[in-house]
């Protein structure tokens, strides 16, 4: 048997990655982020991005959002690990390209140039709701919100335009509708 | 007004209302008020270990043997620390464990005090979970919590860490609240259905197995009672884990002995060529399943777990029943009554050619060894142990190599609870700690470490606290002078280049044994072997019990790693023919 593969692999096929992107519920106390990021790393899963804060004061409940890539098997297993976790409530598993999900990310650009080139980045962002949050002379900090890939594509546009500083949330994700998940 | 009490106070208050009545640990700065109130308690005795992580496995022993969650106390920093080897343990391997642990006063930490150390960030990945209580209002409600975790569902390890003021701290003590849903975590998740079907994939199957696995013992004896039942009811034959031996009578004809690496012909050959598999509590471990890609290629596979996340972790499965064994086989043995009452006899045809195949792997007998007249074989030591104690009810612990297996191969076992050996970790050191927590949960019984030189030198210490409780376990050691496993990897891997897996300077275990003040009994021929072991069993001490056996024997039959099932070396002859090479170098 000279091709004699790993007793540990699963299987040597190369299987299709798939970005999830997992919202958890979790009750918001001293560690839960490192139990749920810890489960992550321990278990080595991807991290893409991640985005946490507490949703329902009076619950006490923060919402953590990650952006995962897996085989299915593996996402899967990421759901049912992260459920048996304590204080996980429930857990959300979204496809990026599920059409029936908003995804967003928010961004932050600092350009420093002259006049023509602060209003070309500004020009450039209209697409994504640019809102200004500070301005000088030489310099404006511009918001946008859009989706991952748009955020990355404008990372890399507005150097031209004198991009010094760039600063960005991990993807929070939202169902269209009336309906909520349960 | 409702009386105050101290934070030392209400932790034993807590395990007085969890009928805790043995707790292993050893004191230390941050847990003194908690020891200081130990007096003020009767119904809980502590057993003082040598190391704390001799307390983790104490305590461990102690829950296997008797389906009680162990419970553990130690003090903060290296205290916490020691304890983490025994937690991983239990983690790996279901035991309910609780650990109390002392921390630096809540001002102090995060300032790198003396004897500081995160506790709870460094025992997070080997608890189910873990809690550092900064407030004494939430102390009882925590403890209670903490048990709670640790029993239900699958079972594990968790962790409290309660600093030294809250332990000074008073306020009111709260009871436990009978709550049974633990944050929606429900752990019956099956209907009816997947039940019926099955019994359908049962009734249809001419080559059935039976897969099970420590979450039979786990889920208490009456599991254990149902399984024989079903077993019996089908006729189909069963194969167990490491963890589940004991669940199903050893010396049964319908038991194929344990699978996996170092299992049985019969039962890795009949897990290959199944056409229905049916897992009850175990979890497809690599030590399993071989070669995973090949693994039973041709079966229908049902998985039998509690826990949702096994399923289909490793291997994919056609049927998925979620459910604590106890409740899934009553469901499962209820149905075949009431629709196949003629199930044995309709299904004896069936399988019958499929028990031709199984006597036929049987007659291989890939137990079997050459045996000696000059030396003492190990595997016919564990044979005479067990021929000379089979009769006595005896709890068996192990520590972790050659002499596990051989334990696990040749010990048969006839009752659940009464088998305790580290498999998942694989902890070196694991079962003479364990042996004493076994012996603590039963005192009168017969409890024998079968043990390596090199494994029980890591926690020989604990021989100290078998003394001083008067706890007569047996440490019988299958001495070779070799870390053996070792020694047999690097002989079939690394072209017999037997690197620092020779322990040059061993102790004399009789001397050290009244060193210890038990008493050592030393065989070196087969001819002796049976008079001394009767020797061990009639006294009634702690005894080392030092059994020279060959130094070179090798544990068969084996699955080298990177094979599948039907691919097993069966003794020395065998192994010249299938030499293990490529990728299969690599694994572990």
């Amino acid at each position: 048997m000279p091709n004699s593969k790993s007793a540990y692999s699963f299987s040597n096929k190369k299987e299709k990655f798939d970005t999830h992107i997992i919202v958890v519920w979790v009750d918001n106390e001293a560690g839960v982020l490192a139990r749920v990021v810890g489960l992550f790393s321990g278990r080595g899963y991807n991290i893409e991005s991640l985005a946490v804060a507490q949703v329902d004061e009076k619950l006490n409940l923060s919402r953590i959002t990650i952006v995962t890539t897996g085989t299915p098997q593996v996402v899967n297993q990421i759901k049912l690990q992260l459920r048996k976790l304590v204080p996980v409530h429930k857990v959300a598993d979204f496809k990026r390209e599920d059409k029936a999900v908003i995804f967003k990310e928010m961004a932050l650009f600092k350009i420093v140039g002259p006049n023509n080139k602060l209003e070309g980045a500004l020009k450039a962002c209209k697409k994504y709701n640019p809102v200004i949050l500070d301005k000088t002379k030489k310099s404006n900090v511009i918001q946008i919100t859009a989706l991952r890939r748009e955020i990355d594509k404008m990372s890399k546009d507005l150097k031209k335009f004198g991009l010094v500083s760039v600063s960005r949330t991990g993807a929070v994700a939202m169902t269209r509708g009336a309906d909520i998940f349960k | 007004m409702s009386k105050l009490y101290s934070g030392a106070e209400i932790v034993f208050k807590c395990m007085e209302d969890q009928n805790v009545d043995h707790i292993f640990g050893y004191p230390g700065g941050a847990v003194l008020p908690i020891y200081d109130e130990l007096q003020n308690f009767k119904s809980i005795k502590h057993v003082l270990v040598r190391h704390e992580q001799g307390a983790g496995h104490a305590a461990e022993g102690y829950a296997r043997s008797s389906g009680k969650p162990g419970v553990i106390l130690v003090t903060s920093g290296p205290g916490a620390t020691n304890v983490v080897t025994a937690l991983t343990d239990a983690y790996m391997d279901s035991i309910p464990l609780v650990c109390i642990s002392g921390q630096v006063p809540t001002h102090l930490i995060g300032t790198d005090a003396f004897q500081e150390c995160d506790t709870t960030g460094i025992t997070r990945p080997c608890t189910k979970h873990n809690w550092l209580v900064k407030d004494i209002n939430d102390l009882a409600s925590t403890i209670h919590k903490a048990f709670e975790v640790a029993t239900t569902g699958r079972p594990g390890p968790v962790l409290v860490d309660i600093p030294k003021d809250i332990q000074f701290q008073k306020t009111k003590y709260s009871k436990p609240k009978k709550e049974k849903k633990l944050n929606g975590k429900s752990h019956n998740h099956f209907n009816q259905n997947s039940i019926d079907e099955l019994i359908e994939l049962m009734s249809k199957s001419s080559k059935p197995i039976f897969y099970t696995g420590g979450g039979v013992i786990n889920s208490g004896p009456k599991a254990s009672e149902l399984l024989r039942e079903l077993v019996y009811a089908t006729g189909f034959p069963i194969t167990s884990t490491l963890q589940g031996l004991g669940s199903f009578p050893g010396d049964d004809n319908q038991f194929l002995g344990m699978l996996g690496m170092h299992g049985t012909y019969e039962a890795n050959n009949a897990m290959h060529d199944c056409d229905l598999m049916i897992n009850i509590g175990a979890r497809f471990d690599d030590r399993i399943t071989g070669k995973i890609d090949e693994f039973s290629p041709k079966s229908k596979k049902v998985h039998i777990d509690i826990d949702p996340s096994s399923i289909n972790k490793n291997v994919k499965v056609d049927l998925a029943i979620v459910g604590d064994v106890k409740t899934v086989l009553s469901s499962t043995l209820k149905s075949l009554k009431q629709k196949k009452t003629k199930f044995l006899k309709s299904n004896k045809q069936k399988t019958s050619r499929w028990w031709e195949k199984i006597q036929k792997w049987r007659s291989v007998r890939s137990l079997d060894y050459i045996g000696s007249e000059e030396t003492i074989k190990p595997q016919y030591a564990i044979e005479r142990l067990y021929e000379l104690t089979k009769d006595k009810d005896s709890y068996i612990t192990t520590e972790v190599g050659q002499h596990q297996m051989w334990a696990a191969q040749h010990y048969k076992f006839n009752k659940p609870n009464r088998w305790m050996t580290s498999g998942g970790l694989g902890t070196m050191g694991y079962g003479l700690p364990a042996a004493v927590g076994v012996q603590v949960a039963h005192p009168k019984k017969l409890v024998i470490d079968i043990a390596g030189e090199a494994s029980v030198l890591m926690t020989i210490q604990e021989m100290s606290t078998a003394v001083q409780y008067n706890l007569p376990i047996k440490i019988f050691i299958l001495n070779n002078q070799y870390m053996g496993m070792v020694r047999q990897w690097q002989e079939l891997l690394h072209d017999k280049n037997y690197s620092e897996s020779y322990t040059a300077a061993l102790p004399d275990f009789v001397k050290l044994a009244e060193a210890y003040n038990c008493v050592g009994i030393r065989a070196k021929t087969p001819e002796e072997l049976d008079d001394k072991i009767i020797e061990m069993l009639n006294t009634d001490r702690p005894v080392i019990f030092d059994c020279m056996v060959d130094k070179v024997e090798n544990c068969f039959p084996m699955i080298p790693s990177g094979k599948p099932h039907n691919q097993m070396i069966l003794g020395p002859k065998d192994q010249e023919n299938k030499k293990i090479t490529g990728k299969g170098k690599s694994l572990v």
